[in-house]
């Protein structure tokens, strides 16, 4: 009935376009496998009618051969003709439709070869649970009292399945013991591996001896438990991995070149020294240089911490990162790539980075003291029956059993399984989790500190001073600002939405000063207090003059992060110490430390400053956060004990940072030391859980008293409540 | 006791048949956006049959 979907759709169409109508092309809507071509990131899509009405929307879009909405991702995947249509050109049809969209940049985003991990533990973790269910089946029949021929052809059974399944499943966690081993290292998966391989072994010797015993069902649920710890603890990295690539695809790396004259849209990484690139106002710098046309402000905000802009003229020497607020400008481009300030920048991020591996997480700690202690025990247990007995198929036996009760099952799931519960705990709250061990690092900081502006605030300046302004000033200033993007002049136009101010003419934009215009046969102008010719002052400000009157200043301050205040009184309640460290003026930094009651601030901090006050501290022996957004930060953020910034934070400073804040608010940091601790608690009862059951079944294994029901009841029961408590996380 | 030779070979062989399922329901990416098919089936532009 290929008819009636195209039907639908042309009816559902308000545009009905030919192409809409043919049916070959409605059957591809909604096609599983639409690849490559355009990537779009749609946050706020939730349901059956956006699905829908996204794929209906792009395809009737001329161009689009193919559209495909996932849901679980929120991002559309579009087949496009190039030159009919392009992202830009849909991403601005779908916003204008309600469906806030944003072109992703497939290059960040990892292709199909970083989902093969997953997809191939899922398929072994089938097998391992499908073997495991029929040998159990076979071995409760030998449990109920199956004796002799019977027995031994069930076991032989049990061994055709479980041969090749433990080969098959195994196989993670034999590569990388032998690594391991090969580096003369022992890691957890060296136990694993050696109890899985010695439960087949000795239980095939077993079978083929007519044996009572045989354990490939113990081999089988090892392997299926440890694979679903395995699994978890990849999805969780995964996800997070791949919600931070889209972040970093948000920006799709393009300038714009000028060859001879005209404009030509390049990638970031093709441009090299000596081209000549335009800025548009609203844009960021792409790479250093210097101005060689063009009057404008500039935004270092992300780089610096000043809010203030900076005037900006030919020869003035530009930094990548920067935003253009007023004027266009040319500029030269002097580093490129590698060489840029971004490049410096970074290598102060690998001095800090090397600080930070040696952290060693929980599980790395109780693997270091596991797994030595249970190859000892076995070997020592071993030896003891053959001194005893003189019986060496006996005491192989013992040994063998004693490895497979204390194998680490529970131990393999204690650390996923919390920190996957409280990861999706955290997400829904708006944090991503970036780094394994970030809850860890989380739970035990004692001092925050916080950068300032795009931080504790939102970069974006608030009229502090409105009441002091009579309405009809306002109004003029307010409709006299309504043109430009500078970001003064936008809060100003924002304050006053409605204003209408008759008789306005030759409104102008003067890139770098401000706006002029004629008012009632008066020359009016809003903009820089030399230009106006007033009294520059240190607060942010801009300034009006109508004629000859004199001039009004309109203040302005950043306005605070919503939830910013919560957040650092969550923070002081659970009695961590914090401070604020920011690159700008005094005045602006004593006043938002005023507002949320931050004693210890200091301003006018350089990046270098920053680092070295946060090695300082946790030299002092502080387990430090740190919470930043700028170019200015990354080195503080890596240098801190764990890091945290947000989602508008510029690259580098998220690729440096533990977890990124997803949305606009603050406020979900309390609850993040919250999860965090909690998670960490259970982490440790999960230890104690498996623990206890080691206490309890390594004796009688050691007496030689385990049966494969002993250690199968010991496995299963040790590992499901392991995972039941990581679930009270949420 | 005869039974148990068909028994076993039949449950293992309806095992396996599921695994091969599972194998190609992966395969077939059919777990890449269990959210999205959940909610496609409230949508009714593609009733009849499944879309290829």
């Amino acid at each position: 009935m290929s008819d009636l979907s195209a039907d639908s759709l042309s009816q559902g169409g308000a545009s009905a376009c030919p192409a809409c109508a043919a049916a070959p092309l409605a059957e591809s809507l909604g096609s599983r496998d639409v690849r490559g071509g355009v990537v779009l990131s749609l946050p706020k899509i939730h349901c059956a009618a956006c699905i829908s009405g996204v794929e209906r929307l792009l395809h009737e879009t001329p161009g689009v051969r193919a559209a495909r909405v996932n849901l679980t991702l929120k991002r559309a995947q579009v087949e496009i003709e190039e030159g009919v249509t392009s992202a830009e050109a849909l991403t601005a049809r779908l916003t204008e439709a309600g469906f806030e969209a944003y072109e992703l940049d497939p290059g960040q985003l990892g292709n199909a070869e970083a989902e093969r991990p997953a997809r191939e533990l899922l398929m072994r973790l089938a097998v391992a649970g499908f073997a495991m269910m029929n040998i159990m089946l076979l071995s409760v029949a030998v449990w109920s009292g199956a004796e002799a021929a019977t027995r031994d052809m069930f076991h032989w059974i049990s061994a055709a399945i479980a041969i090749p399944a433990v080969g098959f499943c195994g196989q993670p966690f034999f590569v990388s013991a032998w690594a391991a081993l090969r580096g003369g290292r022992l890691n957890m998966d060296v136990p694993i591996s050696l109890a899985i391989l010695l439960a087949v072994g000795m239980s095939l010797y077993e079978t083929a001896n007519s044996g009572a015993h045989a354990y490939f069902d113990a081999a089988v649920s090892l392997t299926f438990f440890l694979l679903a710890g395995r699994y978890l603890d990849f999805r969780t990295r995964a996800s997070a991995r791949s919600a931070a690539q889209e972040l970093a695809a948000l920006e799709v790396p393009r300038a714009t070149k000028l060859v001879g004259g005209a404009e030509v849209q390049t990638a970031i990484s093709e441009l090299s020294v000596g081209d000549l690139i335009r800025v548009t106002p609203g844009a960021r710098i792409p790479t250093d240089g210097v101005i060689t046309e063009g009057v404008s402000e500039l935004d270092r905000s992300l780089l610096t911490g000043e809010t203030l802009p900076v005037q900006a003229h030919p020869d003035t020497v530009v930094s990548a990162g920067e935003m253009n607020l007023t004027g266009v400008l040319t500029l030269r481009v002097t580093a490129a790539g590698e060489d840029s300030s971004l490049h410096r920048m970074a290598e102060l991020v690998a001095v800090a980075e090397n600080a930070r591996s040696r952290y060693t997480s929980l599980a790395d700690k109780a693997a270091a003291l596991y797994a030595p202690g249970v190859h000892i025990l076995a070997a020592v247990t071993g030896l003891g029956w053959l001194l005893y007995s003189s019986d060496l198929r006996l005491s192989l036996n013992i040994a063998s059993a004693v490895l497979i009760i204390t194998c680490p099952c529970a131990l393999g799931l204690a650390v996923p399984a919390v920190v996957t519960a409280a990861s999706g705990r955290l997400f829904r709250r708006g944090l991503l989790i970036k780094s394994g061990t970030a809850l860890e690092r989380l739970a035990e900081v004692d001092t925050v500190v916080f950068d300032k502006t795009g931080t504790l605030t939102l970069g974006q300046p608030v009229l502090q001073n409105a009441h002091a302004i009579p309405a009809d000033t306002m109004g003029l200033a307010a409709n006299l600002a309504r043109g430009s993007a500078h970001p003064l002049a936008q809060a100003l136009a924002a304050h006053a939405p409605s204003a209408d101010t008759p008789g306005l003419e030759e409104i102008r934009e003067v890139p770098g000063y401000g706006i002029e215009a004629r008012w009632q046969d008066q020359p009016v102008r809003l903009g820089r207090a030399d230009w106006v010719g007033a009294e520059a002052r240190d607060v942010t400000a801009t300034w009006l003059r109508t004629g000859q009157q004199a001039p009004v200043a309109f203040e302005f301050a950043d306005a605070l992060r919503p939830g910013a205040a919560e957040a650092v009184e969550a923070l002081r309640v659970r009695g961590l110490g914090i401070k604020l460290l920011s690159g700008d003026a005094p005045a602006p930094v004593a006043q938002i430390a005023a507002d949320l009651g931050i004693t210890e601030w200091q301003a006018g901090c350089r990046p270098e400053d920053k680092a070295a006050e946060i090695t300082a501290l946790s030299e002092a022996g502080h387990r430090v956060l740190m919470v930043g957004d700028g170019l200015n930060d990354t080195a503080a953020l890596t240098a801190a004990h764990v890091s945290i910034s947000p989602a508008s934070a510029l690259d580098a400073a998220r690729v440096a940072s533990d977890v990124v804040l997803l949305g606009k608010d603050l406020a979900p940091l309390g609850d993040a030391f919250e999860t965090a601790r909690k998670s960490t608690r259970l982490i440790r009862q999960n230890f104690s859980i498996s623990t206890v059951y080691n206490v309890i079944a390594v004796p009688l294994a050691i007496a030689g008293l385990a049966t494969p029901l002993a250690a199968a009841l010991a496995m299963s029961l040790s590992s499901i409540s392991v995972s039941l408590n990581a679930l009270r996380v949420r | 006791m005869e039974i148990l030779s068909y028994l076993i070979p039949i449950s293992l062989i309806l095992g396996g048949l599921g695994l091969a399922g599972f194998f190609w329901m992966v395969k077939a990416r059919q777990f890449d956006d269990p959210e999205g098919d959940a909610n496609r089936i409230l949508s009714d532009e593609f009733d009849d049959k499944p879309k290829s």
